[in-house]
Parts: structure tokens; C-alpha cells; sequence
């Protein structure tokens, strides 16, 4: 069987794989991080949202093979070490960007590639644009697109914390 | 004890205790969770619509590498069907058609989809790999696609035993007083609609794990469900004939229900079949375009309704014909979803005073249809807040002064409707008033003048709506035909040094249950938030449940929980008359204290539970040790959310695309626990509502196939799609449960489809339209305005 | 999707070499749109030739009038490249507008273009510029690439290296999205080529890309969205399915090429 060698969240790991095997698989079946969800078969749910080389990436799609040699962060390697939240998932919980949590994980890792990719700044349609891709059943969108927007303040250094939702 | 002044903890805003488990990737969704030695299943589907099976050839898979077993309809024959939860009787007293539902098909498939084998291999890839290389000779049938082609003279026979492919013609209400106001009537504004099929669509796919103890004989099933605790009943005692003390239910972390994981369905019974026949965990996991043809669907009525107004535009009397699709087999609730959830609520929130209704519901070679997120009350809603609207355009009169004059006024309440229910408490002017000026419905025409120097065409609609929910009292649905109980179930276990467990029978997936249950328990205990830990979803650590659906679980067992927390007040009060020598009658409790009226003498909620678990100081005699209760509360009445919401949209008259641009929402959910998740359910409610309206619809072609079956033909809202969703409560309280809830979880999608639609109807008014089919989609659009227009102006 | 084998030459030779040795053997780039279609098992190839470690198939230059993109270059690298967006601004806003960003941050133009498939965005840039597909044998003009649904001129084993933009006078782009897939349902490009020629292609709405000779003919007596107003797409022949009918289709072809020709300005 071929084998892949990959770093995922910072720790690399050489697998067995089928030529088949996608690299959702791999990281849910072979490396048990089944934090990475996958919830459709024709690559548009984003549930599976994975980061390959610092980019967002449906991990439905692509081979564990193409993976080969690349750097895989999942939703597990965000937060710090010490358990401190990286600042989209500190948003997501403030503003109450999740309801069932399916979505969250590539919702989550789907937003912080598209705030990267906008450094200076995103309305709230281009947040809604950006976030064609992940398909959210729960939250009608309305809370996540505020969190994303609060998130990258703090991201592009804008703010020092995620600011408290108004109740 | 009732709650008339509000506790700190409720009403504030709490952060959800589940998040930090979600956001970090450590939910335990059933696919995440891997058994030692685990199999995976596989199941073949019928690709046709209707077929005989004539053999089944499984052989080759069974020769295929890593192949443990392949199981087909003759292997399960000694099984039950999967059996239906809710009889309905026709109009003329006979029960409904309820042919068998059985796991894997016997002799004939009725739909695409239906299961026809499965096989079980070492990996996912391997089963699936065998299950292509099953061999069935099929013989294939006329298919009935739809319901009209269902009720066609010469229409083929769906079942033997439901002639006509009819499951009941059932009705509601006084005919003779509802046609006699017809015959009275100033005016009768009449129309037909359907509400069209949907598709669920949570985002997690239903997936199971059955596993079976060799050494105790025991069955554990995790599946991917709104009900642990039901699953175990029906599968137990009519599929599977396993004991209940034997089979072990657990529906673990579950993303997203919307009333598609309530039902029973194959693939639990299989996967625990299996695993007995194996002596090894089988796991499913359905794919997405599995998903698509197992899962129940949901809506799907064609209906004739007919308004009967006096000169004023008071409402003298509604007729509603409807036909309601079940799909090829009943599923657990589908035969109550369009008769005592629909016909029921056809009284909406205004006085008419005569209706009547009746349902022929129908079989059809498509998925079952059953229950999704409102089930029965939007189709009820939608045919109604279009009827308004229309009757108002054909009277002359104002769409909102229509209403008012209609309204149950704030003074009648308790209201009884002529369709059976009698509402409790609401003010349909408050909420319409409140959400009139949230969306500033009297400066619209300054926007609609704006839009059209844009090019775009704008309309404004509203709706006001009632639903029934928090289901329900035992007696009133078993003499309906509800062949179960709907109380629910709570236990408080306060330990020893003071903490809390909440055992609840309502299953939570996505509605943070584990944050409001423990922020109501929090509250009346006096027990800070952090130590109250909510246990769901496992037969065996939580005593019985019926689940979360029809928006009950804070009504109905958020009431157990106060129940349950009344007898441990009512004990904790003996333990510190006891410890402190004062008579019973004199002990107060109050947020966390018990108390000694008018003296300062108190012992804190975790001194009586040491004392409860230490009794070396105690009532030994009279009192048993332990501080833990279980109540089962069975509600008294539904209770009855409204509202009103308010859609403002615009086209773009090229294409006939449908933007949403403002959205309002004025609900009365009753006490609001925990206002954050109350607007993000309602939020989430709206967006599939919107949805409803404008973006989905399950369609087949004749032959019974499933044009759209994927994600890439079937259109689920994306952020794009929809507006910042503005929602405000006005509450009334619940008059018959401890808490004064009502319930939040579906008036998000029974209240948005009218109050688009209508804004559609508005944005058209220059091209003479009276109503709009759902989903309202660009082509739709266009072929309405290219129709009304001559070519040459485009 | 069923098993195969995989393999990942490092030069276009060598995959040329796999690929005419197993005619069964498919190449891959982003896969964006090839595994979704493996993993419904549509298709059973043999063996997946990875392109991605190709060196000779990446880059993008301008060199005089000429835009040349590797066909490897994502969608993001020609939405975000500094020369695509000042040499053919609507193609990169194309780019930028193709699928979602995972999808952008995978896909290639090489497979896009490659695979035609009728709802795609590339193939009507391609056409409507009049480009140059670049082979590892030869060179093809786009009005002789793009042959029917799925079908182009490359021969079995032949790859696409590159694609030769002319740098247009103006060009602009328009789509309707299919409401589910996001795929295109109908779009147009319209470009006028420094030659004085002007080119429009319809995507979406039929079997395959195709130019819209009525419309070329109008622009190039009037360049402005008023001068394809009025001129009707015949339906026959389009796409027709739940979405959009090739009555509505026909229509949106005026509708996205009247949208396409403002763009361009």
C-alpha cells in the first residue's frame, strides 16, 4: 500500500493508505481526529474544512496522497497548548455562532482562511460571500457572520478581545 | 411550586456549556465513535420507484474481499415491521390503511431508496464494493410519483390492503355550520396551493452503531436521534423483540435534527440485528445522497381553501380540502402530521367562527413523509396567511386592518377554537404592533420607490401566526389516535456536597439544553451554574423520555425538571425542620437557602444533602437517605406561540431572482430562559422558512425518481441567501405549566414562509399576481413576468 | 470511489509516458471536479496521474500582448496575480468568483478548461478571448478545443501545458448561478480583441460553451449593453432541467450578455 507522510497539527505522522483513501479519512479513521466532520458527498457542506498549507481546504476532496509532505491543521490544533481558544472560536462561542456544532469545526477553520485572505477588513456581505462554501442547517447564519466580523477585528489586531455580545 | 418572580439565572444570556467541546473538535457525533472489532454495513437500495423482486443473487459479494455477512429480506423475515405511532380514523370510522414497513424489502420495493439488502465487510469501502455486486432481478412496475398520479383511475396498486392508494380520508370540524355560513356569505375568496416536499437536510447524517455483549446478552444501539428512549420502544418491543433491559439506546452528540432523527428507522434495526447475528459492532453512516432517499421528507400537501368573509372582512368561515402525501410507507408520526398538527391550528389567531376540514392522505413510490420543523402548523400557516392576504386584496382593504379586526382579542382568553384546541394566553396585536414598527412597515413605500430607481422590484409581507406545541397531554392525543404517553421525564440528583445532575428524557442537538436546563435548574436550586451537569441522550442513565420535537422540551420537560425540584425542596425542607428543630411549616426555601421564617437560622442546599448522604443527624424514621427525584410531568394543554413576522424583499426583473433584505420577528414564546438561544432558534427557524420559500423543494420525475437528490440540485439556504434576521419577544405567559413557557423551536419556520411569500405577491402587484407557488425560484419568478409582459418591453 | 493506482511524475514527459501507457489511467490536478464524480463512482480509472509536482505546468507571464497561465494555476493565483489583474481584469474577477474559496484553493484552470464541463466558468473565457491552448504537442486555437459536453480536442494522453490569452481591449464577464450547485446556469464573455474582433461566449446554457454570432456582429457595430438587448437567444438545443428551462436559459444569455458588456465598459 502507498504511504503518505504528513504533519498534522504540528505532529508528523507517515500512514498506509489506499490511492482512494481522502484525506477526511485519514484524519478521522487512521489518525482518530474526528473533530473534522464530513456531512455531504458532492463538496459543498464545508463540514470537512481542514487547512493544507495555511490554506482552507475541503478534505473531502482531495487525496490523503495529495496531501503528501503538506502541513494539515485541523480543529484541534487551534487553540494554544494551554487550551486558550484561537480568537474565531472564542467569537463563535460568544456570539452563538453554533447550535448542533456539526458545521462549526469547517465553519470555524472555513472563516479563518477567508479573514486571513482580508487583511484589511470584511463587510458583512463579502462575510456572507466568503462563506459560500459551508452550509450552516442550525443558525441561519445570522451569528456567525457576526462572530467572523468580531473575530477579525481581533485577528488583524484591531481589538485585544472578543467583545461581549450585547444581550 | 410556580414561578412568579424571576429567578437571577433566568433570563440572562448564558454563555452554552457545550461550546467549548464543539468548537474544539471533541463532540462525539455517532460516526466519531469507533467499537473495538467494528464491521460497517452497507445498505443496497432500490433504484426503481416501484418493482417486484423477483431473486436476489448475492454470491459474488458474498465472495468479495473482507465480506462478513450479506443479510437480505428472507434472512430478517422473521422480523416486525417498522411500526407507526399514531392511528388515525376516516370520516366514516374505519382505521386507516397501515400496511406493513418492513426493514428490508419482501418481494417488492416502493420507493428509491427503499432498503433491499446489506451487506457487512471489514471496512466502509469494502461493503460498499460487495454491495454493488449484488444481483437483484428486478421487475419494474408502473411507479405513482405523485399524488395526483397516485389517485388516477387505474393507478397502481402501492400496497395491497389501501385500495385507491388512500391511508385515510379523515376530517375536522362542523361541515353543516361552515356551509351554511358560505351560503351566507358577502364574499368568498377561494384558492389553491401546495406546500412543497422537503428534504431535511441536518447537517450530520443519520448514522447507527449496533453492538451486542456476548457474555450478558445485551444490545446497545448509538444512533443518530431526537428520542433515545422511543427508539428503544419501538424497536424493542415491535422490531426486534428485545426487552427493554436488555437493549441499551444511547443517541450521543447529534447535529442537527429537525424532526427527521424523531422516527424509527431501518438502518437502527439492522445494524442491531446484525451485530447479534455477528457477534461484532456493525456501524452505518449514511452518505449524503443516501440521506436524500432515506431520510423522512417533509410537507407536501395540495390543498383548496376557501374563506367566507361578511361586508366588514370578518372572517364567517374557512373550508379546507386537503391532500396530504405520505409517501410509500407511514412513518412513526406521519398520519398525525396532517391532521392534529394542521387541521388543528387552522383557526390561525383569528375568531372564525365555523371551519372545516378534511385530509385524504395518499400513498406514493417516494420516501416516507413525516414531521420537519413544524410539521402540519406551517402548512396550516402558510395556506391561511396567503388566504388573508389575497381576501384582503379582493375586499379592498388593508392587509394589517384585515387582521386586527380578526384577531382573538388580549380579553378572550382561555379561547376555544372551532378545530378542537383552546388556546391559553397570547396578544396578537402586541406582537403585531411590536414587529410593525421594528420594520418600519409605515416607511416602506419611500423604499419601494428607492428599489425601483434601482431597477428592483421591493415588497413587503407579513404574517402573524399560532402554532401548537409543547405536545402534549397523554389523554387528549391517545384519544386522537397517539399510540404513546407525551409527558416527560426528569430526575434531580443533588450529591452529596451540593452539586447537581439533571437526567432529562429530551434529547438535545443543537438547542443547548445542556446550558438552559442547567441555568433553570441553577436558578431555583441556588446552585451556581458550574455544578449543574444536564445528562440526555442514554437509556441507561436517564430513567425514561419521549424526546425533543413540536418544540416541547423546556414546556414539557423543563416542567418534569420543576416537578422534580418540588419534591426535593419538599424533602430538603424535612431534613432542615429535622437539623434545625423547627416544625416543617415553618421552613422557607429561597435560592439555595432553607430558612427558618422571621429567625436567621439556615442551612445551605449542600448542608441538607451532606446530611441526606450522611444521616448520621436525620429523620431516619421517616425520611430515606439521598437527595434525588424523578417527576413525570404530562402537560395539561398544548401551549400556543405567535407572532408576527415581517419579510421585505427584492427582485431583480431581469432574472427573477429573490432577495430577502430585511427580516423581523415578534414572537411570544411564553418565559424566555435564555433570550441568546432563543433568537439564534429563531433565527435558525427563519432561515429554513426562507428556504421553504424561496430556495427548496424536493422534486420527482414520473418514473419516481428524485431529481433532486444531491446538494448540487437541492438548494439549502447559504449565508448569501439571507438578511440579519432582527427578532424581539413579547411575551404572555403559558397559563398551565410551572414555568409559563411556550416553546421557540419551530415558530422560526411556521411563521417566515407566508410573510415571504406574501412580500413576493407585493413586489409583483403591478403585474397582477395573486399568489406564488413555493419555493418561489428565479425561473418562477421570470415566467411570471416574462407571462405579464410584452417581450418587446424586456 | 473504487481503488486505483496513483502516481506523481515530475515532468510532463513522464506523465505523458503514464498516461499513453494505461488508457485507462486519468490525470488529476485540484480534483475538484474529478473526485466528486470518483467517489459517486462515475467513473473507474486505473490509475490517478498526479500533476501537481510539474514544474513546466506552473506560472503565469505576460510577454507583449500575450497572457500565458500554466495550467496548473489555481483559481486564487489568477484571481490574486498582479498581471492577470491589470492585463484581463474580468478574468480574474472570474477566477475570483469560481466555486467557493476551498474550491479556489484547489482547482486549476488546466482541469477546468480540460474537463468542459458545460456548466464551468473558464471555458468562456477561453472562448471568448479566442485563446491558445497550449499541448505537450501542440498548439490549439479555443474556436477548435471545445467540441461538445465533456469533449475536447486533446487526444488520449495529451496534456494541457498552458493557455495563451490575447490581452483584450476590454472584456467582461457575467453569470446566474444555478441556485443549489452554484455551478454556472448561464454566463457570458464578451471581449473586443485589439484586432478590432469581438468575441462572445455562453456558458451554462447549452451542452457546451459556444459563441453567440448574432451578438459578436451587433457589438461590433455598437459596443454597448443596449446593442445585445434586444437580440433573442434561440432555446433550442440549450439545457433544460428543474432549475432553469432553455426558454430561461435563452433569456439569460441577453440578460448576462447585456450585464457582461456594461462590465466591460
Amino acid at each position: 500500500m502507498p504511504q503518505v507522510t504528513l504533519t498534522v497539527n504540528g505532529k508528523s505522522h507517515t500512514v498506509e493508505v489506499e490511492g482512494r483513501t481522502l484525506l477526511v479519512e485519514l484524519l478521522r479513521e487512521k489518525l482518530r481526529l474526528t473533530g473534522t466532520h464530513v456531512g455531504c458527498d458532492t463538496s459543498q457542506c464545508g463540514a470537512c474544512v481542514v487547512h493544507v498549507n495555511g490554506e482552507s481546504v475541503k478534505s473531502c476532496t482531495l487525496l490523503a496522497l495529495q496531501a503528501d509532505g503538506a502541513q494539515v491543521t485541523t480543529i484541534e490544533g487551534l487553540a494554544k497548548p494551554d487550551g486558550t481558544l484561537h480568537p474565531m472560536q472564542e467569537a463563535f462561542r460568544e456570539y452563538h455562532a453554533l447550535q448542533c456544532g456539526f458545521c462549526t469545526p469547517g465553519m470555524v477553520m472555513a472563516a479563518i482562511d477567508l479573514v486571513q485572505k482580508h487583511p484589511q477588513g470584511l463587510s458583512e456581505r463579502e462575510i456572507r460571500e466568503g462563506l459560500e462554501g459551508n452550509l450552516c442547517r442550525c443558525t441561519g447564519y445570522h451569528n456567525i457572520v457576526k462572530a467572523i466580523a468580531a473575530a477579525a477585528e481581533v485577528m488583524h489586531g484591531r481589538r485585544s478581545e472578543i467583545a461581549r455580545a450585547a444581550e | 411550586m410556580n414561578v412568579v418572580v424571576p429567578f437571577e439565572g433566568i433570563g440572562a444570556s448564558v454563555r452554552r456549556k457545550e461550546d467549548p467541546r464543539f468548537l474544539s473538535g471533541r463532540g462525539q457525533y455517532t460516526d466519531d465513535i469507533v467499537r473495538p472489532n467494528q464491521a460497517y454495513a452497507c445498505i443496497l437500495r432500490s433504484p426503481h420507484a416501484h418493482a417486484a423482486i423477483r431473486g436476489i443473487d448475492t454470491a459474488a459479494a458474498k465472495a468479495m474481499p473482507g465480506v462478513l455477512a450479506v443479510f437480505t429480506g428472507a434472512d430478517m423475515a422473521g422480523i416486525g415491521g417498522l411500526p407507526c405511532g399514531w392511528q388515525i380514523h376516516s370520516k366514516d370510522g374505519s382505521p386507516m390503511a397501515e400496511p406493513k414497513h418492513p426493514v428490508l424489502a419482501e418481494g417488492k420495493v416502493r420507493h428509491v431508496g427503499d432498503p433491499v439488502a446489506v451487506v457487512v465487510a471489514e471496512t466502509r469501502a469494502q461493503a460498499r464494493d460487495a454491495a454493488e455486486a449484488i444481483v437483484v432481478d428486478y421487475e419494474v412496475l408502473p411507479a405513482a410519483a405523485t399524488m395526483e398520479a397516485a389517485l388516477a383511475p387505474g393507478a397502481p396498486a402501492i400496497h395491497e390492503g389501501a385500495p385507491g392508494n388512500i391511508c385515510y380520508d379523515w376530517h375536522l370540524g362542523d361541515k353543516a355550520a361552515t356551509d351554511a355560513a358560505f351560503a351566507a356569505a358577502h364574499k368568498v375568496v377561494s384558492f389553491e396551493t401546495s406546500n412543497n416536499r422537503l428534504v431535511p437536510n441536518a447537517m450530520e447524517p443519520r448514522a447507527a452503531i449496533g453492538d451486542y455483549d456476548t457474555a450478558t446478552g445485551e444490545y446497545t444501539l448509538w444512533t443518530t436521534s431526537q428520542n433515545p428512549h422511543v427508539i428503544r420502544l419501538l424497536m424493542g418491543a415491535f422490531v426486534l423483540q428485545i426487552p427493554e433491559a436488555k437493549l441499551r439506546v444511547i443517541a450521543p452528540d447529534v447535529g442537527g435534527g429537525f424532526g427527521s432523527k424523531i422516527f424509527h428507522y431501518a438502518e437502527e434495526a439492522i445494524v442491531t440485528w446484525a451485530a447479534g447475528r455477528l457477534g461484532r459492532p456493525v456501524k452505518w453512516t449514511a452518505d449524503r445522497t443516501e440521506s436524500f432517499m432515506s431520510d423522512a421528507h417533509g410537507r407536501d400537501h395540495v390543498t383548496k381553501a376557501e374563506l367566507a368573509l361578511d361586508k366588514d372582512g370578518k372572517f364567517l368561515a374557512l373550508r379546507v380540502s386537503t391532500l396530504a402525501n405520505m409517501g410509500a410507507y407511514l412513518s412513526t408520526f406521519a398520519p398525525s402530521v396532517p391532521t392534529y398538527l394542521y387541521a388543528t391550528l387552522l383557526a390561525g389567531c383569528y375568531t372564525t367562527p365555523a371551519i372545516y376540514a378534511e385530509v385524504k392522505a395518499v400513498f406514493t413510490n417516494t420516501v416516507p413523509v413525516d414531521a420537519y420543523r413544524g410539521a402540519g402548523r406551517p402548512e396550516a400557516t402558510f395556506l391561511l396567511e396567503r388566504l388573508v392576504d389575497i381576501a384582503a386584496a379582493e375586499m379592498g382593504m388593508d392587509r394589517i386592518e384585515i387582521r386586527r379586526r380578526n384577531f382573538i382579542p388580549p380579553d378572550a382568553f382561555p379561547y376555544q377554537t372551532p378545530v378542537a384546541l383552546q388556546y391559553d394566553s397570547g396578544n396578537y396585536h402586541a406582537t403585531l404592533d411590536a414587529a410593525l414598527q421594528a420594520a418600519d412597515w409605515a416607511g416602506f413605500e419611500a423604499r419601494r420607490a428607492e428599489a425601483a430607481r434601482r431597477g428592483r422590484l421591493r415588497g413587503i409581507g407579513c404574517s402573524t401566526y399560532i402554532e401548537a406545541c409543547g405536545i402534549a397531554p397523554s389523554a387528549v392525543v391517545g384519544s386522537l389516535g397517539a399510540r404513546a404517553g407525551l409527558y416527560e421525564v426528569g430526575t434531580i440528583r443533588v450529591h452529596p456536597t451540593g452539586s447537581v445532575t439533571v437526567l432529562t428524557g429530551a434529547h438535545s442537538h443543537g438547542q443547548g439544553h445542556e446550558t438552559t436546563f442547567a441555568q433553570l435548574v441553577a436558578d431555583q436550586l441556588g446552585v451556581p451554574l458550574a455544578q449543574v451537569e444536564v445528562v440526555h441522550g442514554d437509556t441507561a442513565r436517564v430513567p425514561f423520555g419521549m424526546g425533543t420535537y413540536g418544540s416541547r422540551s423546556l414546556a414539557v420537560g423543563g416542567s418534569a425538571m420543576v416537578k422534580a425540584m418540588d419534591k426535593i425542596i419538599a424533602k430538603g425542607k424535612r431534613i432542615a425542620a429535622h437539623l434545625m428543630e423547627a416544625s416543617v411549616e415553618d421552613v422557607e426555601f429561597d435560592r439555595g437557602t432553607f430558612r427558618v421564617a422571621g429567625t436567621d437560622k439556615t442551612k445551605s442546599l449542600a448542608e441538607i444533602a451532606l446530611a441526606a448522604y450522611v444521616p448520621h443527624n436525620y429523620p431516619i424514621e421517616e425520611l430515606e437517605p439521598g437527595l434525588e427525584e424523578t417527576a413525570f410531568y404530562d402537560p395539561k394543554n398544548f401551549t400556543y406561540p405567535g407572532g408576527c413576522h415581517i419579510a421585505e424583499v427584492e427582485i431583480d426583473p431581469e432574472t427573477g431572482q429573490v432577495q430577502v433584505v430585511n427580516f423581523t420577528a415578534v414572537d411570544d414564546v411564553g418565559r424566555v430562559i435564555n433570550p441568546m438561544i432563543v433568537e439564534g432558534q429563531v433565527q435558525g427557524g427563519v432561515a429554513q422558512g426562507v428556504g421553504q420559500a424561496l430556495l427548496e423543494q424536493a422534486v420527482y420525475d414520473a418514473e419516481g425518481q428524485l431529481l433532486s437528490g444531491s446538494m448540487m440540485d437541492y438548494c439549502l439556504p447559504r449565508a448569501e441567501d439571507l438578511p440579519p434576521v432582527g427578532v424581539a419577544t413579547h411575551t404572555t405567559l403559558c397559563t398551565h405549566n410551572p414555568l409559563g413557557v411556550k416553546g421557540c423551536g419551530e415558530v422560526g419556520a411556521i411563521g417566515s414562509p407566508p410573510a415571504v411569500i406574501n412580500a413576493v405577491v407585493d413586489a409583483l402587484r403591478d403585474y397582477g399576481v395573486r399568489h406564488i407557488e413555493m419555493p418561489a425560484t428565479p425561473q418562477r419568478i421570470w415566467s411570471i413576468i416574462h407571462a405579464k409582459r410584452p417581450a418587446a418591453a424586456e | 470511489m473504487y481503488d486505483f493506482a496513483y502516481h506523481k511524475p515530475g515532468s510532463v514527459a513522464d506523465a505523458v509516458k503514464l498516461l499513453t501507457a494505461d488508457p485507462e489511467a486519468r490525470p488529476i490536478s485540484g480534483g475538484q471536479t474529478l473526485l466528486p464524480a470518483l467517489k459517486h463512482r462515475l467513473n473507474r480509472p486505473t490509475a490517478l496521474v498526479d500533476l501537481s509536482g510539474i514544474a513546466e505546468l506552473k506560472g503565469i507571464r505576460k510577454e507583449g500582448d500575450t497572457l500565458t497561465i500554466g495550467a496548473l494555476a489555481r483559481h486564487v493565483d489568477v484571481a490574486e496575480s498582479a498581471e492577470v489583474t491589470s492585463a484581463i481584469p474580468a478574468l480574474a474577477r472570474m477566477a475570483a468568483n469560481i466555486g467557493d474559496i476551498q474550491v479556489r484553493n484547489r482547482g486549476t484552470i488546466g482541469g477546468s478548461v480540460a474537463n468542459n464541463d458545460p456548466a464551468a466558468d473558464y471555458p468562456a473565457a477561453v472562448l471568448g478571448l479566442g485563446a491558445t491552448i497550449v499541448t505537450d504537442r501542440r498548439r490549439i486555437a479555443a474556436d477548435d478545443f471545445f467540441q461538445g459536453m465533456f469533449t475536447t480536442a486533446l487526444e488520449p494522453g495529451e496534456l494541457l501545458v498552458a493557455i495563451e490569452f490575447p490581452i483584450p481591449e476590454k472584456a467582461g464577464y457575467a453569470k446566474m448561478r444555478n441556485p443549489a450547485s452554484r455551478y454556472v446556469m448561464t454566463g457570458a464573455f464578451v471581449a473586443r480583441l485589439r484586432s478590432g474582433e469581438v468575441r462572445v461566449a455562453i456558458n451554462g446554457a447549452g451542452p457546451c460553451v459556444f459563441r453567440q454570432a448574432e451578438m459578436e456582429k451587433a457589438l461590433s457595430a455598437n459596443w454597448s449593453p443596449e446593442a445585445v438587448a434586444n437580440i433573442r437567444q434561440s432555446p433550442e438545443g440549450l439545457n433544460s432541467d428543474i432549475h432553469g428551462s432553455a426558454e430561461y436559459r435563452a433569456h439569460l444569455v441577453t440578460v448576462m450578455a447585456k450585464r457582461a458588456v456594461a462590465e466591460a465598459g
